[in-house]
């Protein structure tokens, strides 16, 4: 959809980049080491490191995927959020302090630690590389997203943007301007999704979400053999009919614009549903409800069917508690839309046509993984598969990890992910209200799942619009920033410090980092523009399962295992990461994004980590066991 | 030649009871939240079922799991603060 520019917006959103690059202009000058680069001297305080770690992973995918999610698929979309927080207690509990003893700048020192072993050093680094890409890709995606409707500038600008500002903060000041964009993001994002959260709640839920709101047409029709004459309103003329897996759409046209509607046949009375339309024609036009998208016709969507409370029915509820708006929710109705595509006359039409559904069943999962009705064991697994990548994953992401390398003393890297953990934990609670809130509040853009949040926010007005996505470009500047000195630190440190171990003098070092940066940030860019229709948190899962199947065995068993070994860590992280990438590429989502139809795909799990996790783990103790070399005694213990 | 922290630490003697406790406590919580995936995949309609205050066994269930965490990491916190100012102060005096 088209969305209109604002100079408040534009305003806010150039005060915000111009803060953030000055702020990294200012550490630049103070950062002379590599340690100032990578680690950011080790003096962050915990409280600053805490929110900063916030910053860091509350990321395009918590945000605008999440929220996006929720709204589009009620309560699966929140499991997200209790898997992104439960990835915590395993950080927090297992792997904080150990590997705070360990590491020096990057997670690969802390696997490296115990063996001084060049393959550990090569695979951890590629594994770094590869998961921060991975990671990166639904950043970009978001930022790109959020551009679009906030400065009117197409998605692949918004991609190019946030990649040519990251670079510029990354590759001048390093880890401690990352840490204050991220201290300062990561606050702000808590405290104004509160502010919505409140107004949400205070406007309570009506059936009517706003007086601009368009709610879809219903005329009554005439059939005759099946087949729709003509309908109440006769300025409209039927052109044709189409039968799509036991659905009835009818196009027809008015005053030259032609659109396409869902026949209803469940009353007595037959009657067609007004639904949104996307259709590229034979010309290579793309028509949005018929029109050119610059109409601005394709409007935004999600009210509320019917209002239950107490057992009557009501037109709104007034100010509400949270409490009882879940429960109001889930005792209502709510219009959501389902999208069909096919082929008519020469013309690929995708249609989303009104889906009444129970409100019992927005706030259980089963939406999106189908757990109940219509479920598979395919499907199933998926939904365990993607359970178990969250929670393992978390502790295996190398662009959180090295934040422990910021904290002066073990007892501060426990500090801040305490503070983490009750930042993010208390923001992820707020998305279950901000998703549902864009689904009854006409905040859907059923062209781009990513986009509810902001639009919720836009409901309560422009200024609150532009602040909120202005904190969502600056999270993702937060998060990328993270992401990016990761990367340049697997380069730079890693591979060409260690692995190849090229002679650099200190300053040498750095610069070695910002080269790194630039070059990574540069793929970043092009990825963000290829994977443009994905959903930011499905992509983040992804990247969250190649971390848990190469990473975590790894980091675990050393911690853990006695008999780990230095081959041991090696295969594990190769055969983790080949195995959670081939699985990813022969998905039916990659299928999706080939062009190719999704059954069609090999690999029936969208995500890999039921498979990769345990193999990942296997391979480790198969090889350390196989080779005689053992290792002296568990990390811990020394 | 071996990767030497970027700070250097001090001695801890906390550490092997820390990482006992440290155990422990993600065992405790792995059970919940494994509980939460068991239910969600094998028996998906107890979900819907309403308890406490009309809410449904996905939102409390979900809620609490966060809740969880935060409660359980406040705790983990104040036993290793009490182990290391305990212990490390034995082992000066």
């Amino acid at each position: 959809m088209i969305y209109q520019v604002s100079s408040t917006a534009i305003i806010i959103f150039i005060f915000f980049v111009l803060t953030v690059l000055g702020l990294s202009f200012f550490f630049a000058r103070k950062t002379k080491s590599a340690s100032g680069y990578y680690a950011a001297g080790g003096q962050i305080h915990w409280a600053v490191n805490g929110i900063a770690f916030a910053g860091d992973y509350l990321s395009a995918a918590s945000f605008l995927g999440i929220c996006g999610m929720i709204a589009f698929f009620g309560y699966d979309g929140f499991l997200y959020s209790i898997g992104y927080l439960a990835g915590w207690v395993v950080a927090l509990f297992l792997v904080a302090e150990p590997l705070k003893r360990l590491g020096k700048y990057t997670f690969a020192d802390a696997l490296d630690a115990k063996f001084d072993s060049r393959a550990i050093k090569l695979t951890a680094a590629i594994s770094t590389l590869v998961v921060s890409i991975f990671y990166l890709i639904p950043q970009m995606v978001g930022a790109g997203a959020i551009v679009t409707p906030l400065l009117g500038l197409p998605h692949w600008a918004g991609v190019v943007m946030v990649g040519a500002v990251v670079i510029l903060i990354v590759a001048t000041a390093g880890m401690t301007s990352t840490t204050y964009v991220q201290f300062i993001k990561g606050g702000l994002l808590i405290v104004f999704s509160l502010i919505v959260v409140i107004l949400v709640l205070n406007k309570g839920i009506k059936l009517n979400p706003s007086a601009d709101y368009h709610k879809p047409i219903v005329l009554a029709a005439t059939l005759a053999e099946g087949r729709v004459q003509a309908v109440a309103d006769s300025s409209y003329r039927v052109l044709g009919q189409h039968e799509e897996n036991g659905l009835t759409f009818v196009k027809m046209t008015k005053a030259g614009i032609d659109s396409w509607w869902k026949l209803n046949s469940i009353s007595s009375t037959p009657e067609l549903e007004e639904t949104l339309t996307v259709v590229e024609t034979g010309d290579g036009r793309t028509l949005y409800n018929g029109e050119p998208k610059e109409a601005g016709k394709f409007y935004q969507v999600g009210h509320v069917k019917k209002i239950v409370v107490n057992g009557r029915e009501v037109e709104e509820t007034g100010p509400i508690g949270p409490f009882k708006f879940i429960k109001t929710l889930g005792t209502s109705q709510i219009v959501r839309f389902t999208q069909k595509a096919f082929t008519f006359a020469g013309e690929k039409i995708t249609i989303y046509f009104q889906n009444i559904t129970a409100g019992s069943d927005i706030i259980k999962p089963g939406l999106y993984y189908k757990l109940d009705k219509g479920a598979s064991i395919w499907s199933r697994l998926d939904f365990l598969s993607l359970m178990l990548a969250l929670f393992l994953g978390t502790s295996a992401l190398p662009h959180i990890l090295i934040r422990y390398y910021t904290v002066p003393s073990q007892r501060a890297a426990r500090k801040s992910t305490i503070v983490a953990i009750s930042a993010i934990g208390f923001f992820y609670i707020l998305t279950l209200f901000l998703g549902t809130g864009a689904m009854i509040n006409g905040s859907i853009d059923l062209g781009s799942s990513n986009m509810s949040a902001p639009l919720l926010a836009k409901t309560f007005g422009i200024t609150l619009f532009s602040i909120i996505s202005a904190i969502a470009f600056a999270t993702i500047l937060g998060t990328v920033s993270g992401l990016i000195v990761a990367s340049s630190g697997a380069v730079a440190h890693d591979l060409m410090d260690k692995y190849m171990k090229i002679k650099m003098t200190e300053k040498q070092k750095v610069q070695a980092g910002r080269f790194a940066a630039v070059g990574v940030g540069i793929v970043a860019i092009m990825l963000g523009i290829l994977f443009e229709k994905q959903n930011v948190s499905f992509l983040v899962g992804l990247a969250f399962a190649i971390a848990a199947s190469a990473n975590l065995p790894a980091i675990l068993m050393l911690l853990f295992w006695k008999r780990t070994t230095a081959k041991g860590i090696s295969w594990a992280i190769v055969v983790g990461m080949l195995t959670s990438l081939i699985l990813i590429l022969l998905s039916p989502t990659l299928y999706e994004i080939y062009g190719l139809p999704a059954a069609s795909a090999p690999m029936p799990l969208k995500n890999p980590g039921i498979i990769s996790i345990p193999l990942g783990f296997l391979t480790l103790i198969v090889v350390s066991l196989l080779n005689k070399k053992r290792g002296a005694a568990p990390i811990l213990e020394k | 030649m071996l990767h030497e922290p970027a700070v250097e630490l001090g001695k801890d003697k906390s550490i092997p009871k820390k990482t006992r406790l440290g155990v422990v406590m993600f065992l405790i919580y792995m059970v919940v939240y494994s509980g939460f995936v068991v239910i969600g995949t094998m028996f998906p309609e107890a979900l819907g079922v309403k308890f406490i205050g009309g809410q449904n066994l996905a939102f409390l269930y979900g809620m609490g799991l966060i809740v969880l965490a935060i409660v359980m990491g406040l705790i983990y916190n104040f036993f290793c603060t009490r182990l290391e100012d305990k212990l490390n102060k034995e082992e000066q005096s």
